[in-house]
C-alpha cells in the first residue's frame, strides 16, 4: 500500500510530531513498506470472529470510591520542566 | 563467586560466608570494568545499591533473610525505581528520576534484594537489536560487533557477561525471550497479568509483561517467586493464589507431550538454529518426553497483527509526553501546539516516531475497522490456534527466532526485515501465553542459539520443570563468553 505526503503530513499532525519536508517522505517510504506487512491482514475471512483485546476472560474490577493516594504534589513537580507556585506552566493558550 | 546459582548465593550470604556490601562491591567494579565497552547498563549507582546492601546485611544478622535478600539483581529501564534515573532508553526522560517504585521494584525491595543498575534497552521496548536506544548500541558479550537482541538487550548482555546475579526484563513481542537467545542466557515472560505493569512504563499494555532473565531456569523460578504477585493498581493485574515457581523443577519428564509447530520450522529459519534446536528436542526425548507435530496455522499472521495493535496502543501510551508534567521539552517554541510538536520531535527517536505514525493512523477516522478491528479479531484466530494445539500436548517448542546475533546495521533501513526477527515470539505475546528461552547450543558463527518454549496458561512451574531438567542434562546454560 501506497501513502500519499498528504497522509503523512495529516498523521504527523495529528501524533503532535513536527516533521520537515525529508522526514516526510521518508516516512512515507517505510510506512509504505509497514503497511504491505500490514495488508496481509485483508485476505482472512473474520466473519463471526469476536474481537479479543486480552488474553484472560476477566471482568473489571470495581473499587470503593474514596481517596487512597497522598498528595505529593511536590515530589512529582521537582521533575517538571517549568512550575510557578504549584502550577505546570505552558505558553498562554487564551489571551 | 559470579558463577554462583542464586540459590547458592542465597545461602552463601545466610552463613555469612560473603557479605552484600562484599558481593555488591564485586559486581559494582565489575561493571565499572566492563561496561564502557558493553554498555549494558544506562545507569549504576553505587551509593543507593550500596546502601541497599548494607540493609540486607543488617536483616540477615537479624536472622529475616529471604531466598533473594542482599543479591545484587539488575533492573531493566523501563521499570520506575523511587530516586533512580528512569529513561527507557529514551532522551523524552533523560531527567526522569522517579518519585515512585514500580510493583515490581516493590516486590524485590521487599524481598532484600539489591538494586545494582539500570540496563540499557531499546527506546520504550521499541527494537530488536538495541541499536534504538538514546543511549548507544549495547555490545553483544559472546562478539562486541554483534546485537544483543532486544528490546532488554542490556540485560541479557549484563547477565551473560556476569554483571549482575540475574535481571528483569519485559517482553511485549519476544523482548525478554529474543535478547536471551542471543545472549546465550535464559528468560521467561509470563502469562500475561502475573506481574503488575504498575511503574513499568507502558508500550503495548495489552501485550506488555515483566519476566525474569538469569542464568538457569532455577534462577528465573527463585526470581518469579518474587516478582509474580496481584497488584490492585494494575487493572489487568489478576487475583491468583501465590505459587511457588520451584515446586515442581525435580519433577521427571517422563510422559511430557511436546508440541512441535510445523510453522516454526519453515522457510526463513537459519540451517544452524533449527540444528541446535532439534538436538535440543532430542535430548528431551532421552529424557523421556514424547514429540507430536502440530499446527499454528495463523501464527504467520502475528507479525502484522502485531504491527498494528502494538504501535496503536503506543500512539495513546506515549500520548502522555508532551514536554509539560515531566521529561524532554524543547528550548524553543512558539505556542503550545508548537511545543507539543517540538518537545516530542525532538524527544522520541526515529523507531518510536515511526510506530506512532503507525498507531496513530491505523487508529484515525475511518480505518479503525480496517485495522484495528481485524488484527483483534485475528488475534483472537492465533489464540484459538494455541487452545487447538494444547489438546494434543503440554508444551511448545522451537526456535527463539530465527537467526543467531546478526551484526549491528545488518538489518539496514528497512524496519520490516528487523521486525521478522521477531516471527517466532510475538503469536506468544498476542495469545497472552508464557514462553520463555534457554540456551541450546552455538551457530555457525559461534553465537548461541535459543530454545523456545510454550506453555499453556499459568505453566510456568511444568515450563521450568522441563527447562530445568533440560540444564542438569547439559550445560549450554554454563557457558560464558571468554575475552571480556
Amino acid at each position: 500500500m501506497s501513502l500519499t505526503t498528504t497522509d503523512v503530513q495529516k498523521v504527523a499532525r495529528l501524533a503532535r510530531l513536527s516533521m520537515n519536508d525529508q522526514e516526510i517522505e521518508s516516512a512515507r517510504k517505510q510506512l509504505s513498506g509497514i503497511f504491505d506487512l500490514i495488508e496481509q491482514m485483508q485476505a482472512v475471512d473474520t466473519s463471526g470472529i469476536e474481537p479479543m483485546s486480552h488474553a484472560q476472560d476477566v471482568s473489571q474490577r470495581l473499587r470503593e470510591d474514596t481517596v487512597t493516594e497522598n498528595n505529593q504534589r511536590e515530589a512529582f513537580q521537582v521533575i517538571a520542566p517549568q512550575v510557578e507556585n504549584g502550577l505546570y506552566l505552558v505558553p498562554k493558550v487564551i489571551e | 563467586m559470579f558463577e554462583s546459582s542464586l540459590k547458592q548465593l542465597g545461602d552463601a550470604l545466610r552463613a555469612k560466608k560473603i557479605s552484600s556490601v562484599e558481593l555488591t562491591q564485586l559486581y559494582l567494579d565489575k561493571i565499572s570494568k566492563l561496561n564502557p565497552e558493553l554498555n549494558a547498563f544506562i545507569t549504576v549507582n553505587p551509593d543507593i545499591s550500596l546502601a541497599q546492601a548494607r540493609d540486607a546485611d543488617a536483616r540477615m544478622a537479624a536472622g529475616k533473610g529471604e531466598a533473594l535478600t542482599g543479591i545484587p539483581i539488575a533492573q531493566k529501564d523501563i521499570f520506575c525505581s523511587k530516586g533512580w534515573l528512569t529513561t527507557c532508553g529514551s532522551k523524552m526522560l533523560h531527567n526522569f528520576v522517579s518519585p515512585y517504585d514500580a510493583h515490581v521494584i516493590q516486590q524485590f525491595n521487599n524481598a532484600g534484594a539489591i538494586n545494582i543498575g539500570k540496563t540499557n534497552m531499546d527506546e520504550f521496548a521499541m527494537g530488536s537489536s538495541n541499536e534504538t536506544s538514546h543511549y548507544g548500541t549495547v555490545k553483544n558479550p559472546w562478539n562486541t560487533e554483534n546485537v544483543p537482541g532486544g528490546s532488554s538487550g542490556g540485560t541479557a548482555a549484563a547477565v551473560a557477561a556476569r554483571l549482575c546475579a540475574a535481571a528483569t526484563g519485559t517482553d511485549t513481542g519476544g523482548s525478554i525471550r529474543q535478547p536471551a537467545a542471543l545472549c546465550g542466557i535464559s528468560g521467561l515472560k509470563p502469562t500475561y497479568g502475573v506481574c503488575s505493569r504498575f511503574g513499568m512504563i507502558a508500550f503495548a499494555s495489552s501485550l506488555d509483561q515483566a519476566g525474569p532473565m538469569g542464568r538457569s531456569a532455577e534462577d528465573l523460578a527463585l526470581l518469579l517467586n518474587t516478582m509474580a504477585g496481584f497488584d490492585e493498581r494494575d487493572s489487568t493485574s489478576l487475583q491468583r493464589d501465590k505459587e511457588d515457581y520451584t515446586r515442581d523443577l525435580d519433577k521427571p519428564l517422563n510422559g511430557l507431550r511436546i508440541g512441535l509447530p510445523k510453522e516454526f520450522f519453515a522457510e526463513g529459519l537459519s540451517n544452524d538454529v533449527a540444528q541446535a534446536v532439534e538436538a535440543a528436542i532430542g535430548e528431551y526425548k532421552k529424557l523421556g518426553a514424547t514429540v507430536v507435530d502440530i499446527s499454528l496455522p495463523n501464527s504467520k499472521l502475528s507479525v502484522p497483527v502485531y504491527y498494528v495493535l502494538a504501535p496503536a496502543e503506543a500512539s495513546s501510551n506515549l500520548s502522555r509526553f508532551d514536554g509539560v508534567r515531566y521529561g524532554y521539552r524543547a528550548s524553543e517554541y512558539d505556542d503550545l501546539a508548537d511545543m507539543y510538536e517540538k518537545s516530542r520531535a525532538q524527544g522520541f527517536g526515529e523507531e518510536v516516531k515511526r510506530r506512532i505514525m503507525i498507531g496513530t493512523y491505523v487508529l484515525s477516522h475511518g480505518y479503525y475497522d480496517a485495522y484495528y478491528l481485524q488484527a483483534q479479531k485475528i488475534r483472537r484466530l492465533i489464540a484459538q490456534d494455541f487452545t487447538e494445539a494444547y489438546k494434543h500436548c503440554d508444551i511448545i517448542m522451537g526456535p527463539t527466532a530465527p537467526s543467531t546475533a546478526f551484526k549491528f546495521g545488518e538489518k539496514g533501513d528497512d524496519p520490516v526485515q528487523m521486525y521478522l526477527s521477531d516471527i517466532y515470539t510475538i503469536a506468544v505475546n498476542l495469545a497472552g501465553l508464557p514462553g520463555m528461552s534457554i540456551p541450546c547450543g552455538f551457530g555457525d558463527n559461534d553465537m548461541p542459539v535459543g530454545l523456545q518454549i510454550i506453555g499453556n496458561y499459568f505453566d510456568e512451574a511444568r515450563m521450568l520443570n522441563a527447562a530445568h531438567q533440560y540444564q542438569l542434562a547439559t550445560d549450554w546454560h554454563n557457558r560464558a563468553p571468554q575475552g571480556l
